[in-house]
């Protein structure tokens, strides 16, 4: 039998895949390493909302360049419905107009946002401070008593707004505040406070940018002036400040979203970071879209945010195969460890190891009295798969309680996995005894701790997601791994004794 | 701690990956698996060949059916419970005898009917077959083991693998259960590995745990002077199975039995290479020479072809 053919598909794959590769490196100038690049935000915004059947217009507020962040291209997807940019009051908003829209409705905009610390805020003008303002009773001295405390407590509108929002904070909140919770929304009011106590302040919506996230809200914050400097205040905490990785999406104190001709709006967004050298991030513009140029970058961001992790997942195989074939370890499920590394990439290792250890041990021991039942396998199993969300359940409350916030990402570990490598160590245990659960389970543990250094490794994620002929390289590469026919390394030691005498 | 590439290639052994893809990737069809992964059908089609293996008391196929154990192992004072699918020796209970409604394991064990009836019952519901599928559940007749070999094991029975490539038997060894086992013959769990020299069925070499051992670790008697009686049968048998698996690479487990001689107990299509260890010497030059031969040779040519080419000598001790 010629293992020609063979060989001649291997150099195929390789070949292009180096090709491929080389192509989008030449021609889009994407780098080999994500080093010496600059971050470049991709955000979209997808708006939805049910048209009533008649005339609908749809208003957006839109981010502009501010400190620390550029914005570079935006593009909008609406078929059917007109487009304009206005500007208003000092903020950039788009306007989607149309005759006749009726349904489910959706409209996309989409910006990239340049990362540079050197960028400034244009000038914003505080905003005229409302006179108008008039409360119920008894809502009127429950205002007054905590602007009187906190004005008490300051000396300028920055730290007047820092101990006022702070007697709103949980652990603060007397009972003035509490009574005026009950009737206004937070935000709205502390800015109506701040007015009333002569402190120009408005609400603005800004964006927590990071990496991946889908279905992402805007939170509010509290701009507060004082001439012509401005801070930016948490609602929640009072902390002074805007957080590096937050983008002002709205900075006007107008409205978000306005749409007419339709109910049930929604906007939510997903965003990606993406390493561009600067220059071809300042052109990605231009780069229209060929087939040559056949990335996953045309898909939408959503979409892009999974192919991230899921182009990950061969090398993550790849990890399997060196370490079975080449070493010979042995693991509880071939690509248990796989996906067991993918849970990692969500937990942080630290915790997911423990988080691991844990739910297997009271696992098995759980397993351990499931077997005096005497159940059918499946029923077995399936009891398995309710302890072990049961135990993820209590371990992701009891982390909260203790304020281990780490501890909630246990739910990304796969449950059904987990009970089979539980139910099968589990008859290990029984059939050969606990050192082979150790051997069994410590090398499952230790491909997984491999595969998730290889996968979370920026360099390797910068080479899986910009080049896709990277891909056709490892399918080659495993192809020829599937052909070695030498000794495992841990062979090297079974095999000692034969070579001695 | 290690050794290297080129001394275990020196020494002919063979590693996983070649035995994967070059032996048994190339010489054993997958479709003929189901032949030996299912002992219910390596039964049958024994019978066929005229091939011994151990008496057949019945078989369990549905849940139900584990009710009716009771009377199928009625008068029979020992008898092996295994799945038909089972690998790796999961999953076979041993009753050596029976006192009242108490199973006697060799160790000493002693089980209640329905702890019998469980281990069926998981039989059934797949949990020792690979992969977790269904699985039907082998009842059979204890093997009266020859005697002469009572002082080379402890509780078990002990077995003898023959390695069978394209027909040719290629190499031998005996498997020792030891306490250390629990009485199971499998080498990785501490049984004895007894290599047996394919001219004469003498032992050449015995290992525990990859060390080189001279006697039984539990009755201490010496190992060189085992011997196997019928071995010339024994190779016939084994030579055999190629014929009637068309497996080319193939384990076949044998045992001795007190009054039928070399039974067939089972078959193996993916054969470990622990044999190489218990040998002292791997298998890569004979099989390669075994590559050379023409086919259509006649079993008896071929166990005469292996006998002379493979013939060794002992390396133990002669008294311990």
């Amino acid at each position: 039998m010629s293992r020609l053919p063979f060989y001649l598909i291997v150099a195929l794959l390789l070949v292009s895949g180096a090709a491929m590769s080389i192509h989008r490196h030449v021609q889009f100038e994407v780098p080999w390493t994500p080093g010496e690049l600059r971050q470049v935000w991709e955000i979209e915004a997808q708006v939805n909302f049910t048209a009533d059947g008649g005339p609908a217009k749809v208003n957006m507020a839109l981010p502009s360049s501010q400190q620390g962040y550029r914005i570079l291209t935006e593009h909008t997807a609406s078929p059917g419905y007109g487009l304009a940019f206005l500007e208003e009051d000092g903020g950039r908003r788009a306007e989607w107009s149309t005759r006749e829209a009726i349904g489910d409705q959706q409209l996309y905009y989409s910006v990239q946002a340049l990362v540079a610390p050197e960028a400034r805020n244009s000038r914003i003008e505080p905003p005229p401070l409302r006179r108008d303002i008039l409360w119920e009773s008894p809502y009127d001295t429950a205002a007054s008593q905590v602007i009187d405390r906190a004005w008490a407590r300051s000396a300028d509108p920055f730290t007047f707004a820092r101990e006022l929002i702070q007697d709103f904070t949980d652990e603060r909140e007397g009972e003035n505040a509490r009574l005026l919770l009950t009737q206004f929304d937070r935000t709205p009011l502390l800015v109506r406070l701040l007015n009333q106590a002569g402190v120009p302040a408005r609400e603005v919506s800004g964006l927590m940018l990071d990496h991946g996230r889908r279905r992402q809200n805007l939170t509010p914050w509290i701009q507060v002036f004082e001439d012509q400097q401005w801070a930016l205040f948490d609602p929640r905490t009072g902390e002074q400040g805007r957080p590096d990785n937050l983008l002002l999406w709205e900075s006007a104190g107008q409205a978000v979203l306005e749409v007419q001709g339709g109910t049930n709006s929604r906007i939510n967004f997903s965003m990606l970071s993406r390493n561009q050298p600067a220059a071809a991030a300042v052109r990605s513009q231009l780069a229209d879209d060929t087939l040559l140029n056949f990335s996953i970058h045309s898909l939408p961001l959503e979409d892009q945010a999974l192919f991230q992790t899921i182009l990950l997942i061969p090398i993550g195989a790849l990890v399997v195969v060196l370490l079975r074939v080449l070493v010979g370890i042995k693991t509880s499920g071939t690509f248990m460890p796989v996906l067991i590394a993918l849970a990692f990439i969500q937990t942080t290792l630290i915790t997911g190891l423990v988080g691991f250890l844990m739910v297997v041990a009271v696992g098995l021991v759980i397993r351990n009295y499931l077997s005096y039942l005497n159940l059918l396998l499946v029923a077995r199993v399936t009891a398995v798969i309710i302890t072990v969300i049961a135990i993820i359940s209590v371990f992701s409350v009891l982390s909260y309680r203790f304020g281990l916030n780490a501890g909630l990402t246990i739910t990304f570990f796969p449950m059904i996995i987990l009970s089979w490598t539980i139910e099968r160590m589990s008859i290990l245990w029984e059939e050969e005894g606990p050192k082979q659960v150790l051997i069994q389970g410590g090398g499952s543990l230790m491909t997984a701790v491999l595969a998730y250094l290889a996968m979370n490794n920026p360099w390797i994620r910068h080479i899986t997601f910009n080049f896709l002929g990277v891909q056709l390289m490892l399918m080659g590469l495993i192809l020829l791994l599937g052909n070695y026919t030498g000794y495992r390394l841990l062979e090297l030691r079974r095999f000692k004794p034969v070579t001695e005498d | 701690m290690w050794t290297t590439p080129a001394r275990l290639r020196a020494k002919d052994i063979i590693g996983m990956n070649r035995r994967n893809i070059r032996y048994i990737g190339r010489y054993n069809n997958r479709r003929l698996y189901p032949l030996v992964d299912d002992k219910l059908k390596t039964k049958l089609l024994a019978q066929e060949y005229g091939i011994t293996t151990p008496a057949l008391i019945g078989t369990v196929t549905t849940q139900f059916g584990v009710k009716h154990i009771r009377g199928m192992l009625a008068g029979h004072a020992g008898f092996v419970i295994k799945p038909a699918k089972g690998s790796g020796g999961k999953g076979i209970l041993v009753i050596e005898r029976v006192e009242g409604d108490r199973y006697i394991k060799p160790s000493g064990a002693r089980l209640s009917l329905e702890d019998v009836e469980r281990h069926v019952s998981n039989i059934l519901s797949g949990l020792y077959s690979l992969g977790g599928s269904p699985d039907v559940a082998l009842v059979e007749a204890l093997i009266n083991f020859d005697d002469s070999f009572a002082e080379y094991t402890y509780e078990g029975v002990p077995d003898i693998r023959v390695i069978v490539f394209k027909g040719y038997p290629v190499m031998a060894m005996m498997r020792l259960s030891t306490a250390a086992s629990d009485g199971k013959a499998n080498l990785h769990q501490g049984a004895v590995g007894v290599g047996i020299d394919i001219a004469s069925g003498t032992a050449i070499r015995g290992v525990q745990f990859d060390r080189t051992r001279h006697d039984h670790p539990d009755t201490g008697h010496e190992l060189a002077s085992l011997h196997i009686p019928g071995w010339e049968t024994l190779l016939l048998l084994a030579a055999g199975c190629y014929e009637m698996t068309g497996l080319g690479y193939l384990g076949t487990d044998m045992v001795l039995d007190r009054a039928h001689g070399p039974m067939l107990l089972e078959l193996n299509a993916r054969p470990g290479l622990a044999i190489q260890m218990a040998n002292g010497e791997g298998l890569r030059s004979r099989l390669d020479l075994i590559e050379r031969q023409p086919d259509g040779v006649s079993a008896e040519e071929r166990v005469v072809f292996a006998q002379h080419h493979f013939a060794r000598s002992s390396e133990l001790r002669q008294t311990a």
